[in-house]
């Protein structure tokens, strides 16, 4: 049986993406720089989690998308929180600058450090701590794999409320660090709903003991609430505590073709009335994110044509009879008024694995070229694929598309969590290109800006968006962002030159 | 002269490939409440060929048949069949009870009589009890030449090529029809059901008999005493030197 991974795995090597303090020009901060007596220090706390060797640090000062590259000398790789509190009170007290990195597959340079940052790898704390059958409350250290923690779950008849593309190697701290949101926010809500509890080390050596399990509690501030989205800003997760919802025991997943994006939208209203609980995903894709797909993947095509608009739609409920007669009156209802022109339904699990593929396989094949210039936009649903049209048309205007090695650009294409109102706009290019990003930016960030929507729907800020944080953010709103990261960080020293402008 | 295709695909509804079966409390069995079942793998492969001898030459085929034996809950492994494409099918309703392979092949035999086919196409084996030998006892019973594990068939006139699975390569067999032929893993990929397929589906004829209406008796002849998991692996230890590693499988009596 063909089974692909779902997990992520590193493409070769290729040629080093630019420095990132070169490329942009930024200056380093007057942090202190790391001298044997430090590690010395760091040895002692950690005796085998101190990694030095040039070799050993290059793919963690790389991000995924091999866009940002850093200069750290050292990693950590604690394996307690007393032991997080440690190094932190010694860097804080030396001002040496400190990057926390988990699955390193953040999609904003988030991850890697600028200049000679420490890096601070949760990969080491990662023990499941509890699970409570009853309540469904999981907690767990920060740097347990988000797959491994739904494999757990799974054997307990439950699973883990997030799921994204990047499962195999995210790390559910750096989840919660980014408040990822994933495929079926749709269903089981935000990161700030289900997060029941964190327990955290600010940038002082301070610890944050908030690993509540306790589904009501107004008691004050929900303080934890900071870590959440705060992407290694304020301080180090190291564990948490999550309400996981129960495994459904029925899942089935459809495949849809469709003529437009307006038909896309009726498909959706229509969606939440007729499948209302069951609902579990509404992603959405266009021709181009397809057959981008197509030319990296071996699986037979779900639909025998290419329809302008693909849609998954997956229900999960707890009676199979209930959720197909459901289903299938929801589909015919579409085929019958014209909303869909063709679409196929899983009859079985491989089936269920291999449509979604299809979908969780697209970021990865946006950068099989070279590279992808990567834009997670909110926006209200009509105004969406205006903007991956708008896109394509300027690139293509300025010569920068063709298929030909001459041409930067290889295709613009758009896909996401449509049920989210969440566009991913990608352009996939054989090499990072500046005339590309100077077409592209600030067009694309006021475009969101002009429609009120958001110039990070999921993936955050990190190096890549800080500097656009005012196409959504007030100035006011970006004064007490600032109070708030001098207050629990009073050096600046956790993740510099990011987050914020 | 050439022989039309009247074409029979036995389904078998099994617990999902993709799911890990456990065995039931009472140790009878594998526990069944709340898992996945789906049509046997094999068996959609020999469906799918079916479908693509049709479609390689529309004046090959004159009829594909599905048949499942099993509980009424087997209807959805036809249906899935229908909505593929297959014309027609038949549930033999035997409840919910496993029936032996040898039981399952003298239905079979029976509705091949009935139906008039001349091909019969499934799969090698189904993946819960990996019998392995439906395909070859219908073969005996009707004494029909059989091609077991094939990896691709070939028709022309009344003849048919089949290139086998075998260990270590490949094998290829010739017989005329009628003939019985099971397929492995490699013979195709097969589709998805489409909409419109899975609607026209539901008006496809759905016929349901019982085994004794065939003059079939299933009564089984095997008891199962225990079903029970395999022992556990015991816990690997870690050593720290090459040396070591030596040592320690040297203790064990590997080297
Ligand atoms: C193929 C693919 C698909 C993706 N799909 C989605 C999606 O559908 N939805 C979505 O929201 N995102 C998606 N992402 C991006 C997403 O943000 C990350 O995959 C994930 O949430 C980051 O986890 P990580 O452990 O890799 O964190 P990293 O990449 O290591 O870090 C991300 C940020 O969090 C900080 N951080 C990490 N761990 C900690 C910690 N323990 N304490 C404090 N700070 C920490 C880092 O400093 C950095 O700023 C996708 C990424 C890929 C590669």
């Amino acid at each position: 049986m063909i089974r692909p991974s779902l997990g992520v795995r590193w493409g070769a090597i290729r040629a080093y993406s630019k420095l990132t303090a070169e490329h942009y020009n930024v200056a380093r901060g007057s942090y202190g720089s790391i001298e044997q007596s430090d590690l010395d220090f760091f040895k002692s706390i950690v005796p085998n989690g101190v990694v030095t060797d040039a070799s050993d640090l290059e793919m963690f000062n790389e991000d995924w998308m091999h866009k940002y590259r850093g200069q750290s000398k050292v990693m950590l790789k604690p394996q307690n929180t007393e032991q997080v509190s440690k190094i932190m009170a010694h860097c804080n007290a030396r001002k040496l600058a400190v990057v926390p990195q988990g699955g390193n597959t953040g999609l904003v340079g988030g991850s890697v450090p600028v200049f000679d940052e420490i890096i601070l790898s949760l990969a080491n704390m990662n023990k499941i701590r509890h699970f409570d059958p009853v309540s469904g409350v999981l907690t767990a250290d920060a740097g347990v794999i988000l797959q491994n923690a739904d494999d757990y779950l799974r054997t307990q008849g439950f699973i883990f409320p997030l799921d994204l593309g990047a499962k195999g190697s995210c790390q559910i701290g750096g989840n919660l660090a980014t408040n990822a949101g994933g495929l079926r926010l749709l269903r089981y809500g935000s990161l700030h709903g289900t997060v029941l509890g964190v327990e955290g080390v600010f940038a002082t050596g301070e610890v944050f003991d908030g690993l509540s399990s306790l589904r009501k509690d107004n008691t004050g501030y929900d303080l934890k609430q900071l870590f959440i989205g705060s992407e290694g800003t304020l301080g180090v997760i190291t564990g948490l505590s999550i309400i996981c919802p129960p495994k459904p025991n029925a899942v089935n997943v459809a495949f849809l073709g469709l003529e437009s994006f307006d038909k896309v939208q009726e498909a959706f209203v229509k969606s939440r009335s007729h499948l209302a609980e069951i609902l579990s995903s509404f992603e959405c894709m266009d021709a181009s994110s397809l057959k981008l797909a197509s030319h990296h993947c071996s699986l037979q095509a779900p639909l025998s044509d290419v329809h302008p608009f693909s849609v998954l739609i997956e229900t999960s409920g707890s009676n199979s009879a209930h959720d197909e007669e459901k289903l299938s009156g929801f589909l015919e209802a579409l085929m019958e008024e014209g909303i869909i022109t063709d679409g196929v339904l899983a009859q079985d699990e491989t089936q269920i694995a291999n449509l979604w593929y299809w979908r969780e396989f697209i970021p990865e094949a946006s950068t099989k070229a070279g590279g992808v210039y990567k834009y997670d936009v909110s926006l209200p649903l009509p105004a969406m694929w205006e903007l991956v049209d708008a896109t394509n048309d300027r690139l293509i205007k300025q010569n920068l598309v063709g298929s030909t090695d001459e041409f930067p650009v290889v295709d613009t294409i758009g896909y996401g969590h449509i049920g989210d109102s969440n566009l991913h706009l990608n352009v996939a290019v054989r090499r990072y290109d500046d005339r590309v990003e100077q077409a592209l930016e600030p067009f694309v960030f006021e475009f969101v800006a002009k429609h009120k929507g958001s110039v990070s729907a999921e993936h955050g800020l990190g190096f890549q968006k800080a500097h656009a944080l005012h196409y959504s953010k007030s100035e006011h709103m970006i004064g007490l962002m600032k109070a708030l990261k001098r207050h629990y960080d009073p050096n600046l020293i956790l993740n510099p030159y990011k987050y914020l402008p | 002269m050439s022989t039309k295709l009247r074409i029979m695909v036995p389904v078998k509804r099994v617990v999902d490939a993709a799911i890990r079966p456990r065995v039931n409390k009472a140790q009878t069995g594998i526990e069944t409440q709340g898992v996945k079942y789906s049509i046997n793998p094999f068996c959609d492969i020999a469906v799918e060929e079916a479908l693509r001898l049709r479609e390689g030459n529309k004046d090959l085929v004159e009829s594909i048949h599905a048949v499942s034996v099993g509980g009424k809950k087997s209807q959805e492994v036809l249906r899935t069949a229908l909505a593929k494409g297959v014309d027609t099918s038949t549930l033999v309703d035997v409840g919910e009870k496993e029936v032996e392979t040898l039981s399952v092949a003298k239905v079979l035999a029976k509705l091949v009589e009935q139906q008039k086919s001349n091909f019969v196409l499934l799969g090698k084996q189904a993946i819960d009890s990996d019998a392995n030998h439906t395909g070859q006892m219908l073969a005996g019973l009707l004494g029909w030449p059989q091609a077991t594990n094939a990896a691709k068939i070939e028709i022309s006139g009344d003849e048919v090529t089949v290139t086998r699975e075998i260990d270590g390569g490949e094998e290829v067999v010739k017989a005329k029809l009628p003939m019985i032929v099971t397929t492995d893993l490699r013979l195709n990929e097969p589709r998805y059901a489409s909409l419109p397929n899975i609607m026209k589906a539901k008006k496809k004829p759905l016929d349901t008999v019982t085994a004794d209406s065939l003059g079939v008796d299933i009564t089984p002849r095997v008891e199962i005493l225990k079903v029970a998991e395999p022992p556990a692996r015991g816990a690997g230890v870690t050593v720290e030197t090459t040396d070591d590693f030596i040592a320690k499988i040297k203790e064990k009596g590997a080297l």
